[in-house]
């Protein structure tokens, strides 16, 4: 990484200055909207050279997966592999306009199609809509899909949504910009979801149950088929968050253990590559009774044609067009390339190194539960005897060129390190990983100002958060 | 297999130290009933036969390179230049992960900075949020940001007929009847001047497009009084959002949150997606925003950095109560619109803006020559206008693809009085031999 300062794009830029270049206008110039046009626009004014040294050393203060280890749990921070963007940049795929005649996007729905039809089988479900553009988006989906459901059948009494408090935040927010109050159910002892709590909010309000399946903590929910069976007693509909599906593939379909929908994260499970924030994808699949309540458009084969189509009681569309589609090219070449035993492979090599891992963590840092867990683990980050927390271990393994685990989440447990070693990182790195944080144990109780200061290696030390959000300086004021 | 680094030995001694004997043994917790079906997939490709398979199906599209493209309506055909994928698709960028750990994000956290900054001068807002999913997901996050603003006391959201169709749709899926009103489109030829008359003390927002959905520059002057007086929220749709490098900021009118569609912005057009969805408001709204925000700030040691900031808005601190359970957002396509925005600059965007004006305004005239054709709109536009045509809009077009002519969009779609119109686009990518060529193939296809 680079340690130079930065100036901003407009502290660089001197008036005259361009990079562009336009052919010359060979229409007349026409008067310009008397009353609708712009005094001024103040965007920065910088040469070619200045632009590209610019965003090159921007990006040289970013830690990415093809620069360090990225132990991110619940983020499947796996390689992003290379021939995925060669597939999402071939022209006759990628220069397409969405509202062409069908006849003239023959390859790209037939990608599509392609495509639903693997997620249905990855996943056992009947019906999967490419719409929704990240994990929340398709969260939003379900919540949608289930409450149509309901209502399709006349029944408007329900309106609680039942989340265990081991659940992403995007799952409570969801519901509730679907309309919905949240109702939380704790954890028992081994981390599964308390079937007794459970069953006593079981009754003709509960829209359904949103599941996180392997759970936040890493644990495969022991007793999944009996509470999809509860939740179904009592005329609910159980959802999938399938943020952590990259440990079920091919060991466990979600449609068979019971689940009603599920929103798949194409950027997590199948190889789009995060973006530092975005875009992702996250499709939604649905059991047979789901299925037309999908959002659409979603693609059909006709014959030998392929067409869009609105399922017949459609919740609606969630966006413009069809979904994030350049995710949906790197998405389908993955799973080409990996094929049914590749993918099994994944998920056991997933579950493999996070068991190892979390064998060589547990002895300086304990696990939150003691199971055999699945592709990722939680341990305390705190070091007892001393005041070292879980983000000052986050923050100093930067300095060992780690990316910190994803810490204080899940909210059940104190001092959290969540930590997803996915399958594509060697076990050469994982010791290496196991190894900083045994020095940084080690460090915490001889040098503890040594890692409450950490990082020391990075562009900049701890920043004033307090201050960012209390005065908030969120544009260039020049 | 690709992508696992493991050797046989590597796993003997990883089972070793975990204390199992074989990899079967970890899924122990999978229900047996349900523990490895065979999946009906195909069996795995190499690199080679995997492109090779989605060169086949590029074959089977045509891409716009293959026509003279005419074709807007929300996603628009403008040039990329070659630094912003270059750039983009550097690994630092591509394979980094939302920026919550600022100190080893600082690379993305400036730049989403600065494309805050560049698309707050351009819309002529205060605040810029880090992005939503599109133009329409940003603009039903809009109207949900204005209901909360009234904190829930209004929950009349008026739309005009003239915003994109899509957008109104993608609004009524994420505001489902019982929660709120959205009106104002019944009457698909209603103006600025019927929805004013609409307003009332149950009004969270009006919410209009301008340029508008037919193209046209709206008559807003005045508006953002009559809204403001009735207590309610000006939201803005700057769609084609390049036309703003030529156009009055939304801002400058009396603009309360301004959103649009990215895509234009260096995006490319991609079959609808990954696209860019722009939201920006006035700095007194900012803790009702929903999605991310940078700030500036400074370390322990007085240098200047950059953090995810006013994060109790969001989902994953405030849950069920947070703004919008937006989380992933489009990251990566907001940085390209930021690179764009930085290497056209201010005099480059203002000539992107003005090309594509003068082209449009150099095909409507000779459209407007033709017999049987006439540009009929009522207002000014910018780079998409309507053209009442002697056909159905579809049989036009099908005449057109054959002469490698993607023709504009039918407007009949979606409005039923615009019969036979199409919406033609012209962008900075349309030579005027193309524009004649346009022009010859609509004059022999008159007598269809």
């Amino acid at each position: 990484m680079t340690r130079q300062p930065e100036p901003l794009i407009f502290e660089l830029s001197s008036p005259g200055r361009t990079a562009f270049t336009l052919p010359e206008l060979d229409v007349p110039q026409a008067s310009l909207p008397e009353g609708h046009v712009r005094d001024d626009l103040n965007l920065p004014e910088v040469s070619e050279l200045e632009f590209v040294r610019h965003y090159t050393r921007l990006s040289q203060k970013n830690y990415a997966i093809d620069t360090v280890y990225y132990p991110l749990g619940s983020c499947t921070m796996k390689y992003n592999p290379k021939v995925n963007e060669k597939a999402a940049s071939i022209e006759g795929l990628s220069q397409v306009h969405p509202l062409q005649p069908e006849a003239s996007v023959q390859g790209s729905l037939e990608l599509m199609y392609n495509l639903q039809e693997a997620l249905k089988e990855i996943s056992g479900f009947a019906g999967v809509s490419l719409q929704p553009a990240a994990g929340a988006h398709g969260e939003f989906a379900g919540v949608l899909i289930m409450r149509a459901y309901h209502e399709s059948r006349g029944d408007f009494k329900r309106t609680k949504v039942l989340i265990p408090d081991s659940a992403h935040g995007t799952n409570p927010a969801s519901s509730a910009m679907s309309g919905f109050s949240v109702v939380e159910i704790p954890s028992d002892e081994r981390g599964n979801v308390d079937l007794d709590a459970l069953k006593s909010e079981c009754d003709d309000t509960v829209v359904g149950l949103m599941l996180t399946n392997p759970n936040t903590l890493g644990l495969f929910e022991e007793n999944v088929l009996e509470v999809c069976d509860t939740i179904h007693g009592c005329g609910g509909l159980v959802y999938g968050d399938g943020a952590n599906l990259n440990a079920l593939l091919g060991i466990a379909r979600p449609g068979d253990l019971g689940f009603d929908v599920l929103h798949f994260n194409l950027h997590k499970t199948f190889t789009t590559p995060h973006g530092g924030g975005g875009p992702g994808s996250g499709p939604v699949g649905v059991s047979q009774r789901l299925a037309p309540f999908l959002p659409g458009p979603i693609a059909a084969k006709a014959g030998d044609h392929y067409t869009l189509m609105m399922p017949e009681q459609s919740i609606g569309r969630l966006k413009a067009f069809y979904g994030n589609y350049g995710m949906f090219i790197r998405a389908y070449t993955y799973i080409r390339m990996m094929g049914p035993t590749g993918l099994r492979a994944v998920a056991e090599h997933a579950v493999l190194n996070a068991n190892y891992l979390k064998a060589k963590v547990a002895p300086h840092f304990p696990i939150a539960v003691e199971r055999t867990c699945m592709h990722e683990f939680v341990a305390h980050g705190d070091v007892s005897g001393t005041d070292i927390r879980a983000l000052d271990v986050a923050k100093r393994l930067i300095d060992y060129g780690f990316h910190p685990p994803t810490n204080y989440f899940p909210l059940i447990v104190h001092d959290a390190l969540m930590i997803e070693p996915t399958e594509t990182e060697s076990k050469e790195t994982l010791d290496a990983f196991a190894e900083a944080l045994a020095q940084i144990a080690e460090e915490a109780r001889r040098d503890p100002e040594l890692v409450h200061s950490a990082p020391h290696t990075a562009p900049v030390t701890r920043l004033d958060e307090v201050t960012a959000a209390r005065k908030p300086v969120l544009c260039y004021k020049g | 297999m690709p992508y696992l680094p493991h050797t046989e030995a590597d796993r003997r001694e990883m089972l070793s130290i975990i204390g199992v004997s074989s990899v079967e043994e970890l899924f122990q917790d999978v229900p047996t009933s349900h523990r490895c079906p065979e999946l009906q997939l195909p069996k795995a490709v190499s690199e080679m036969e995997i492109l090779d398979e989605l060169y086949a199906m590029a074959l089977k599209n045509s891409s716009t390179g293959c026509f003279a493209t005419f074709l807007g309506a929300g996603a628009y055909n403008h040039f990329v230049p070659s630094v912003i994928p270059q750039l983009a698709s550097r690994g630092e960028f591509l394979t980094a992960y939302t920026p919550y750990q600022p100190e080893v994000s600082q690379g993305t956290l400036q730049a989403i900075f600065e494309y805050q900054s560049m698309i707050a001068a351009l819309t002529g807002m205060d605040v810029v949020n880090a992005s939503h999913y599109d133009g329409a997901t940003s603009m039903a996050e809009a109207a949900i940001m204005a209901v909360n603003v009234s904190r829930g006391k209004r929950r009349k959201i008026l739309v005009s007929p003239c915003i994109h169709p899509q957008y109104r749709q993608t609004l009524r899926t994420y505001l489902p009847g019982d929660q709120v009103t959205i009106t104002g489109d019944e009457n698909l030829r209603a103006g600025l001047e019927d929805l004013k008359e609409m307003l009332d003390d149950e009004t969270a927002c009006l919410i209009i497009q301008n340029p508008n959905f037919l193209g046209e520059l709206m008559d807003v002057e005045g508006l953002a009084n009559a809204v403001h007086g009735a207590g309610a929220l000006l939201v803005v749709v700057a769609n084609p959002l390049i036309s703003l490098g030529l156009l009055k900021p939304p801002g400058d009118y009396g603009a309360d949150i301004v959103v649009a569609e990215g895509q234009p912005l260096g995006a490319g057009l991609n079959f609808g997606g990954p696209y860019l969805g722009v939201f920006a408001a006035r700095e007194e709204y900012v803790r009702r925003m929903p999605g991310r925000l940078v700030g500036e700030t400074t370390d322990t040691q007085g240098r200047r950095g950059y953090v995810l900031t006013l994060t109790p808005r969001e989902q994953h601190i405030r849950r069920e109560k947070a703004t919008s359970n937006i989380c992933t957002n489009q990251g990566l396509v907001a940085l390209m619109a930021g690179m764009y925005l930085a290497y056209m600059g201010k005099s480059g965007l203002r000539a992107v803006a003005e090309m594509c004006y003068h082209k449009a305004h150099y095909a409507a005239a000779e459209i407007d020559k033709l017999d049987g054709y006439r540009v009929v709109n009522s207002a000014p536009f910018f780079n998409e206008f309507r053209v009442k045509c002697p056909v159905p809009v579809a049989e036009l077009n099908a005449a057109l693809l054959e002469e490698s002519i993607l023709g504009g969009y039918d407007l009949q779609q979606d409005y039923p009085h615009a019969e036979n119109e199409m919406l033609i686009c012209l962008t900075e990518m349309n030579t005027r031999q193309q524009i004649d060529r346009l022009v010859t193939a609509l004059a022999s296809v008159q007598g269809v």
